[in-house]
Protein backbone atom coordinates (compact mmCIF):
# COMPACT_ATOMS: atom_id res chain seq x y z
CA UNK A 1 0.00 0.00 0.00
CA UNK A 2 1.69 3.70 -1.24
CA UNK A 3 2.21 6.10 1.63
CA UNK A 4 -0.85 8.77 1.50
CA UNK A 5 1.33 11.71 0.77
CA UNK A 6 -0.40 15.20 -0.93
CA UNK A 7 0.60 14.26 -4.09
CA UNK A 8 -0.22 9.75 -3.89
CA UNK A 9 -3.48 10.92 -2.84
CA UNK A 10 -3.74 14.09 -5.35
CA UNK A 11 -3.17 11.83 -8.39
CA UNK A 12 -4.99 8.84 -7.11
CA UNK A 13 -8.13 11.18 -6.51
CA UNK A 14 -7.75 13.26 -9.76
CA UNK A 15 -7.71 10.11 -11.67
CA UNK A 16 -10.87 8.20 -9.85
CA UNK A 17 -12.46 11.50 -10.70
CA UNK A 18 -11.64 12.28 -14.07
CA UNK A 19 -12.19 8.68 -14.65
CA UNK A 20 -15.92 9.67 -14.14
CA UNK A 21 -16.66 12.07 -16.77
CA UNK A 22 -14.68 15.51 -16.28
CA UNK A 23 -11.82 15.90 -18.35
CA UNK A 24 -8.45 15.60 -16.66
CA UNK A 25 -7.76 19.21 -16.93
CA UNK A 26 -10.90 20.52 -14.59
CA UNK A 27 -10.26 18.45 -11.90
CA UNK A 28 -7.98 20.77 -9.98
CA UNK A 29 -7.48 21.82 -6.12
CA UNK A 30 -10.75 24.37 -6.16
CA UNK A 31 -12.64 23.09 -8.60
CA UNK A 32 -16.45 21.59 -6.75
CA UNK A 33 -17.76 18.75 -7.42
CA UNK A 34 -20.81 20.45 -8.54
CA UNK A 35 -19.35 21.77 -11.34
CA UNK A 36 -17.74 18.70 -11.94
CA UNK A 37 -21.18 16.92 -11.88
CA UNK A 38 -19.46 14.79 -9.30
CA UNK A 39 -22.16 13.36 -7.25
CA UNK A 40 -22.63 11.18 -4.49
CA UNK A 41 -22.87 8.06 -6.09
CA UNK A 42 -19.45 8.82 -7.71
CA UNK A 43 -18.10 9.95 -4.75
CA UNK A 44 -19.16 6.29 -3.07
CA UNK A 45 -16.67 5.05 -5.94
CA UNK A 46 -14.12 7.47 -5.11
CA UNK A 47 -14.21 6.31 -2.00
CA UNK A 48 -13.64 2.52 -2.86
CA UNK A 49 -10.80 3.65 -5.00
CA UNK A 50 -9.08 5.49 -1.94
CA UNK A 51 -9.83 2.64 0.61
CA UNK A 52 -7.99 -0.15 -1.84
CA UNK A 53 -5.05 2.21 -2.87
CA UNK A 54 -4.77 4.00 1.16
CA UNK A 55 -6.32 1.35 3.36
CA UNK A 56 -8.86 5.39 4.41
CA UNK A 57 -12.72 4.27 4.86
CA UNK A 58 -14.94 7.49 4.14
CA UNK A 59 -18.50 6.69 4.98
CA UNK A 60 -21.40 9.06 3.45
CA UNK A 61 -21.39 11.44 6.31
CA UNK A 62 -17.86 12.43 5.68
CA UNK A 63 -18.52 13.04 2.10
CA UNK A 64 -21.19 14.81 2.50
CA UNK A 65 -18.84 17.78 3.95
CA UNK A 66 -16.64 17.86 1.04
CA UNK A 67 -17.41 20.69 -1.66
CA UNK A 68 -13.74 20.64 -3.63
CA UNK A 69 -11.60 18.24 -4.99
CA UNK A 70 -8.91 19.70 -2.70
CA UNK A 71 -11.08 18.82 0.28
CA UNK A 72 -11.23 15.02 -0.17
CA UNK A 73 -7.00 15.07 -0.95
CA UNK A 74 -6.75 16.89 2.40
CA UNK A 75 -9.50 14.45 4.25
CA UNK A 76 -7.52 11.81 3.16
CA UNK A 77 -3.91 12.79 4.46
CA UNK A 78 -5.19 13.46 7.54
CA UNK A 79 -6.86 10.18 7.88
CA UNK A 80 -4.40 8.26 6.35
CA UNK A 81 -1.64 10.13 9.17
CA UNK B 1 -25.50 -9.91 -23.70
CA UNK B 2 -22.12 -8.73 -22.29
CA UNK B 3 -19.30 -11.19 -22.76
CA UNK B 4 -16.94 -8.73 -20.03
CA UNK B 5 -18.10 -10.41 -17.03
CA UNK B 6 -20.37 -13.23 -15.25
CA UNK B 7 -23.25 -14.09 -13.54
CA UNK B 8 -23.15 -15.69 -9.94
CA UNK B 9 -25.67 -17.92 -8.10
CA UNK B 10 -25.90 -18.35 -4.26
CA UNK B 11 -26.88 -21.67 -3.26
CA UNK B 12 -26.96 -22.87 -7.10
CA UNK B 13 -26.11 -26.58 -6.48
CA UNK B 14 -29.56 -27.93 -6.42
CA UNK B 15 -33.07 -26.98 -6.63
CA UNK B 16 -33.78 -23.24 -8.09
CA UNK B 17 -31.05 -22.03 -7.81
CA UNK B 18 -29.47 -24.73 -9.96
CA UNK B 19 -32.43 -24.01 -12.71
CA UNK B 20 -31.52 -20.26 -12.29
CA UNK B 21 -27.61 -21.34 -13.07
CA UNK B 22 -28.51 -23.69 -15.83
CA UNK B 23 -30.31 -21.21 -17.86
CA UNK B 24 -28.21 -17.81 -17.11
CA UNK B 25 -25.64 -20.19 -18.61
CA UNK B 26 -27.98 -20.97 -21.55
CA UNK B 27 -28.09 -17.40 -22.06
CA UNK B 28 -23.95 -17.38 -22.76
CA UNK B 29 -23.19 -16.12 -19.15
CA UNK B 30 -20.65 -17.71 -17.33
CA UNK B 31 -21.79 -18.60 -14.22
CA UNK B 32 -20.11 -18.78 -11.03
CA UNK B 33 -22.44 -22.04 -8.75
CA UNK B 34 -21.94 -21.33 -5.15
CA UNK B 35 -22.59 -23.81 -2.71
CA UNK B 36 -22.07 -24.25 1.57
CA UNK B 37 -22.55 -28.42 1.48
CA UNK B 38 -23.51 -30.31 -1.53
CA UNK B 39 -20.33 -29.93 -3.72
CA UNK B 40 -21.59 -32.79 -5.33
CA UNK B 41 -24.84 -31.34 -6.57
CA UNK B 42 -22.65 -28.04 -7.49
CA UNK B 43 -20.48 -29.84 -9.72
CA UNK B 44 -23.23 -31.80 -11.30
CA UNK B 45 -24.63 -28.23 -12.10
CA UNK B 46 -21.28 -27.67 -13.99
CA UNK B 47 -20.99 -30.24 -15.46
CA UNK B 48 -24.60 -30.19 -17.04
CA UNK B 49 -23.59 -26.59 -18.35
CA UNK B 50 -20.20 -27.65 -19.87
CA UNK B 51 -21.70 -30.17 -21.23
CA UNK B 52 -24.65 -28.20 -23.09
CA UNK B 53 -21.48 -25.66 -24.05
CA UNK B 54 -21.44 -23.16 -21.25
CA UNK B 55 -18.81 -22.55 -18.34
CA UNK B 56 -18.90 -22.06 -15.03
CA UNK B 57 -17.60 -23.04 -12.08
CA UNK B 58 -17.80 -24.05 -8.57
CA UNK B 59 -17.14 -21.50 -5.76
CA UNK B 60 -17.79 -22.81 -2.13
CA UNK B 61 -18.71 -20.59 0.52
CA UNK B 62 -21.85 -19.72 3.29
CA UNK B 63 -22.82 -16.55 2.34
CA UNK B 64 -24.27 -16.09 6.22
CA UNK B 65 -20.21 -16.26 6.77
CA UNK B 66 -18.94 -12.46 6.40
CA UNK B 67 -15.25 -13.85 5.71
CA UNK B 68 -17.03 -15.64 3.08
CA UNK B 69 -18.08 -13.11 0.83
CA UNK B 70 -14.24 -12.08 -0.88
CA UNK B 71 -13.08 -15.13 -1.03
CA UNK B 72 -16.41 -16.05 -3.76
CA UNK B 73 -15.98 -12.83 -5.49
CA UNK B 74 -12.14 -13.12 -5.95
CA UNK B 75 -12.27 -16.62 -6.96
CA UNK B 76 -14.76 -16.06 -10.02
CA UNK B 77 -13.53 -12.34 -10.96
CA UNK B 78 -10.26 -13.92 -11.39
CA UNK B 79 -11.42 -16.89 -13.56
CA UNK B 80 -14.50 -14.58 -15.54
CA UNK B 81 -14.46 -11.30 -14.84
CA UNK B 82 -16.49 -9.04 -12.72
CA UNK B 83 -20.31 -10.31 -11.73
CA UNK B 84 -22.63 -8.34 -13.58
CA UNK B 85 -25.46 -10.60 -12.49
CA UNK B 86 -26.08 -11.65 -8.91
CA UNK B 87 -28.98 -14.09 -8.31
CA UNK B 88 -29.10 -13.92 -4.00
CA UNK B 89 -30.87 -17.74 -4.00
CA UNK B 90 -29.66 -19.11 -0.98
CA UNK B 91 -32.15 -19.74 1.73
CA UNK B 92 -32.89 -22.37 4.51
CA UNK B 93 -35.92 -22.29 6.76
CA UNK B 94 -36.19 -23.15 10.22
CA UNK B 95 -40.22 -23.70 10.70
CA UNK B 96 -42.12 -23.54 13.75
CA UNK B 97 -44.55 -20.97 15.62
CA UNK B 98 -43.13 -17.74 16.70
CA UNK B 99 -43.28 -18.63 20.46
CA UNK B 100 -41.53 -21.31 19.95
CA UNK B 101 -38.49 -19.85 17.44
CA UNK B 102 -35.26 -20.16 19.32
CA UNK B 103 -32.61 -17.11 18.67
CA UNK B 104 -30.79 -19.59 17.09
CA UNK B 105 -33.35 -20.31 14.41
CA UNK B 106 -34.37 -16.55 13.83
CA UNK B 107 -30.41 -15.88 13.90
CA UNK B 108 -29.12 -18.15 11.18
CA UNK B 109 -32.26 -17.68 9.52
CA UNK B 110 -31.87 -13.68 8.95
CA UNK B 111 -28.01 -14.32 8.47
CA UNK B 112 -28.30 -16.76 5.86
CA UNK B 113 -31.40 -15.36 3.53
CA UNK B 114 -31.28 -11.84 4.84
CA UNK B 115 -27.72 -10.08 5.52
CA UNK B 116 -26.25 -12.76 3.30
CA UNK B 117 -27.61 -11.33 0.41
CA UNK B 118 -27.01 -7.97 1.28
CA UNK B 119 -23.31 -8.54 2.04
CA UNK B 120 -22.82 -10.61 -1.56
CA UNK B 121 -24.76 -7.37 -3.10
CA UNK B 122 -22.37 -4.67 -1.17
CA UNK B 123 -19.72 -6.53 -3.13
CA UNK B 124 -21.27 -7.41 -6.31
CA UNK B 125 -22.02 -3.50 -6.47
CA UNK B 126 -18.66 -2.46 -6.68
CA UNK B 127 -17.78 -4.25 -9.96
CA UNK B 128 -21.01 -3.35 -10.90
CA UNK B 129 -20.88 0.31 -10.62
CA UNK B 130 -17.56 0.38 -12.45
CA UNK B 131 -19.09 -1.39 -15.55
CA UNK B 132 -22.41 1.04 -15.40
CA UNK B 133 -24.02 -2.35 -15.73
CA UNK B 134 -25.05 -4.61 -13.52
CA UNK B 135 -28.26 -7.06 -12.33
CA UNK B 136 -29.04 -8.10 -8.78
CA UNK B 137 -31.30 -10.47 -8.26
CA UNK B 138 -33.37 -11.55 -4.84
CA UNK B 139 -34.88 -14.30 -4.14
CA UNK B 140 -37.52 -13.23 -1.77
CA UNK B 141 -41.00 -15.47 -1.30
CA UNK B 142 -44.84 -14.86 -1.22
CA UNK B 143 -44.27 -15.92 2.36
CA UNK B 144 -43.12 -12.38 3.85
CA UNK B 145 -42.57 -10.55 0.54
CA UNK B 146 -46.55 -10.49 0.02
CA UNK B 147 -48.41 -12.29 2.38
CA UNK B 148 -48.37 -14.01 5.95
CA UNK B 149 -47.91 -17.71 6.79
CA UNK B 150 -48.02 -19.31 10.14
CA UNK B 151 -45.24 -20.96 11.91
CA UNK B 152 -42.47 -19.19 9.44
CA UNK B 153 -41.67 -15.87 10.97
CA UNK B 154 -38.24 -15.91 11.15
CA UNK B 155 -38.15 -17.05 7.09
CA UNK B 156 -41.09 -14.42 6.22
CA UNK B 157 -39.11 -11.58 8.10
CA UNK B 158 -36.03 -12.23 5.85
CA UNK B 159 -37.79 -12.60 2.48
CA UNK B 160 -39.88 -9.36 3.63
CA UNK B 161 -36.85 -7.83 4.36
CA UNK B 162 -35.72 -8.64 1.14
CA UNK B 163 -38.20 -6.60 -0.89
CA UNK B 164 -37.81 -3.57 0.90
CA UNK B 165 -33.83 -4.05 0.68
CA UNK B 166 -34.59 -4.42 -3.36
CA UNK B 167 -36.39 -1.34 -3.62
CA UNK B 168 -34.13 1.35 -1.87
CA UNK B 169 -30.90 -0.33 -3.51
CA UNK B 170 -32.51 0.40 -6.67
CA UNK B 171 -33.39 3.90 -5.75
CA UNK B 172 -29.97 4.16 -4.87
CA UNK B 173 -28.52 2.48 -7.87
CA UNK B 174 -30.12 2.93 -11.12
CA UNK B 175 -28.48 6.24 -12.59
CA UNK B 176 -25.75 3.40 -12.88
CA UNK B 177 -27.53 0.87 -15.18
CA UNK B 178 -27.90 -1.20 -12.46
CA UNK B 179 -31.51 -2.96 -11.84
CA UNK B 180 -32.01 -4.44 -8.64
CA UNK B 181 -35.23 -6.42 -8.39
CA UNK B 182 -36.63 -9.51 -6.42
CA UNK B 183 -38.52 -12.99 -7.33
CA UNK B 184 -41.37 -14.08 -4.98
CA UNK B 185 -41.88 -17.96 -5.82
CA UNK B 186 -45.14 -19.41 -4.23
CA UNK B 187 -45.05 -23.07 -3.54
CA UNK B 188 -42.34 -24.53 -5.66
CA UNK B 189 -41.29 -28.19 -5.86
CA UNK B 190 -37.53 -28.88 -4.27
CA UNK B 191 -36.19 -30.06 -1.22
CA UNK B 192 -36.86 -27.14 0.34
CA UNK B 193 -40.60 -27.28 0.47
CA UNK B 194 -40.03 -31.03 1.41
CA UNK B 195 -41.93 -32.17 4.39
CA UNK B 196 -44.90 -29.08 3.88
CA UNK B 197 -48.29 -30.19 3.22
CA UNK B 198 -48.46 -29.88 -0.51
CA UNK B 199 -51.70 -30.59 -0.83
CA UNK B 200 -52.87 -28.14 1.61
CA UNK B 201 -51.28 -25.17 -0.49
CA UNK B 202 -52.04 -26.90 -3.69
CA UNK B 203 -55.63 -26.63 -2.92
CA UNK B 204 -55.47 -22.83 -2.82
CA UNK B 205 -53.33 -22.34 -6.01
CA UNK B 206 -55.83 -20.87 -8.60
CA UNK B 207 -53.42 -22.87 -10.84
CA UNK B 208 -54.19 -26.27 -8.86
CA UNK B 209 -50.43 -27.30 -9.06
CA UNK B 210 -46.58 -26.64 -7.58
CA UNK B 211 -44.43 -24.45 -10.05
CA UNK B 212 -41.29 -25.63 -11.26
CA UNK B 213 -37.51 -24.31 -10.45
CA UNK B 214 -37.46 -23.73 -13.75
CA UNK B 215 -40.72 -21.17 -13.81
CA UNK B 216 -39.01 -19.34 -11.51
CA UNK B 217 -35.70 -19.19 -13.02
CA UNK B 218 -37.59 -18.02 -16.34
CA UNK B 219 -38.42 -14.74 -14.04
CA UNK B 220 -34.79 -14.53 -13.40
CA UNK B 221 -33.59 -14.83 -16.69
CA UNK B 222 -36.22 -12.13 -17.91
CA UNK B 223 -35.02 -9.60 -15.34
CA UNK B 224 -31.05 -10.34 -15.95
CA UNK B 225 -31.89 -9.66 -19.41
CA UNK B 226 -31.60 -6.18 -21.93
CA UNK B 227 -35.03 -6.08 -22.37
CA UNK B 228 -35.33 -5.75 -18.40
CA UNK B 229 -33.73 -2.86 -17.81
CA UNK B 230 -36.23 -0.38 -16.90
CA UNK B 231 -37.62 -2.19 -14.31
CA UNK B 232 -36.37 -1.68 -11.40
CA UNK B 233 -37.16 -2.31 -7.82
CA UNK B 234 -40.05 -4.53 -8.22
CA UNK B 235 -41.05 -7.70 -6.79
CA UNK B 236 -42.39 -10.00 -9.74
CA UNK B 237 -44.90 -13.02 -8.42
CA UNK B 238 -44.61 -16.17 -9.56
CA UNK B 239 -47.03 -17.71 -8.07
CA UNK B 240 -50.31 -19.48 -10.43
CA UNK B 241 -52.23 -17.14 -8.89
CA UNK B 242 -51.83 -17.72 -5.02
CA UNK B 243 -51.79 -13.90 -4.03
CA UNK B 244 -53.80 -13.20 -6.75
Amino acid sequence: MPAATQETVETTIVDAIAKLGPEPEQVTRDATFESLDIDSLDLVEVAQIVEEEFGVVLKGEDMEKLNTVGDAIDLVVARAS
Amino acid sequence: MRTDGCALVTGASRGIGAAIAKMLAAEGWPVGINFRTDEEGANSVVDEIEAAGGQALTVQGDVADPDAVDSVFAELEQRFGPVLVLVNNAGVRADDLSMQISDDEWEHVLATNLSGAFRMTRRALKGMMRARHGRVINISSVVGGVRGNPGQANYAASKAGLVGFTRTVAAEVARRNVTVNAVAPGLVETELTEGIDQQKFIDAVPARRAGTPQEIAAAVRFLASEDAAYITGITLTVDGGLTA
